[in-house]
């Protein structure tokens, strides 16, 4: 425990940041992951939002490599 | 925080590719054989009734061909995966940076990706196994994918609960116990969970075990390596860049 490593910070803990400060920016991560794994993983499972399955069938091995349920 | 979460995002791309080749040297065989079986018992179908049953029929008129879905398609998703799955590693860093105990940005990294990997993987894949095309029933994909997302939930719920279980004891108890207690009681919450969820064995019969094994297996590697991938390079950026708390509050 009193061997911290060489950074520039002389604190035994690192600094912490601000949660108003990282708000915004985890809405807008958290935002992008939800549509990006939704396409990934449910688009054409249970809901749909494009007619045609390209999105689903274009994705299909990485789906099934992530575990998420298919056919 | 902006670059934060760029550097989260570069180094889930980065996994991303490590996660793309491991699943394409180690997976795709899997896969492969998994629609061998497909259309050998589609066939077997087709000769025994007239009438092809539904999924074998929009097989047919499948809009990508499998080379792209092997390629492109597979390449795709892990690194659109690999980068937003980064961006939530970096935000959680983030939070947690400062608040838990006195690791190294790169020691924290690795934990808050490791932490990741069991919430958003490991715990729901023992509940609910990945399966190769053609394992499971299409019939019950609705039902599936719902019992899927509320393990998923629950996983992400107990997991989070524990580490802020772990905070709180090691106040009083130190860091080794309390991790130990909260690691007992989130695998006994999850196992709770598991036990009432409801379970598909929808194996078709003669369904090469083999292959089961080793697509499963394959998938567990993937999001190993995507996971760890993210949590070793995203530690490393970090700590090269220096102090992002400091930087932040100097701008």
């Amino acid at each position: 425990m009193a061997y911290a490593a060489p950074l520039p910070i002389s604190a035994e803990r690192p600094l912490s940041i601000p949660v108003r400060e990282i708000a915004p920016w985890a809405l807008f991560a958290f935002t992008l992951a939800a549509v990006v794994v939704y396409f990934v993983g449910f688009e054409q499972g249970t809901l749909a939002i494009f007619s045609s399955d390209y999105m689903h069938e274009f994705v299909h091995d990485a789906r099934h490599l992530a575990g998420l349920p298919c056919h | 925080m902006r670059a934060l979460l760029l550097r989260g995002m570069l180094s889930g791309v980065c996994a991303g590719v490590l996660a793309l080749a491991f699943a394409v040297v180690v997976g795709e065989p899997a896969i492969n054989r998994a629609i061998a079986f497909e259309e050998a018992s589609a066939a077997e179908h087709e000769h025994a009734t007239p009438a092809a049953d539904t999924h074998d029929a929009s097989a047919e008129a499948k809009p990508v061909s499998r080379g792209m879905q092997r390629g492109v398609g597979l390449a795709a998703g892990l690194l659109a995966l690999g980068a937003v799955f980064g961006g939530i590693v970096a935000i959680v860093f983030a939070v947690t940076r400062g608040r838990l105990g006195a690791l190294s940005d790169r020691g924290s990294a690795l934990l808050v990706a490791l932490l990741a990997f069991c919430a958003l993987y490991l715990l729901p894949f023992l509940k609910y196994p990945a399966n190769p095309p053609a394992a499971s029933d299409p019939g019950t994909i609705e039902a599936r994918t719902a019992a899927y997302a509320g393990a998923l939930a629950l996983s992400v719920a107990i997991t989070a609960s524990a580490v802020v279980l772990q905070h709180w004891l090691a106040r009083q108890r130190g860091a080794w116990d309390a991790t130990l207690l909260a690691t007992v009681a989130g695998v006994i919450a999850f196992a709770l969970v598991a036990l009432a969820l409801p379970m598909y064995s929808e194996l078709p019969e003669g369904f090469p075990g083999e292959t089961l094994w080793r697509f499963r297996l394959a998938s567990l590697g993937t999001q190993l390596v995507l996971w760890l991938g993210i949590g070793l390079v995203f530690g490393l950026l970090t700590e090269r860049a220096g102090s992002p708390a400091r930087k932040e509050q100097s701008q």
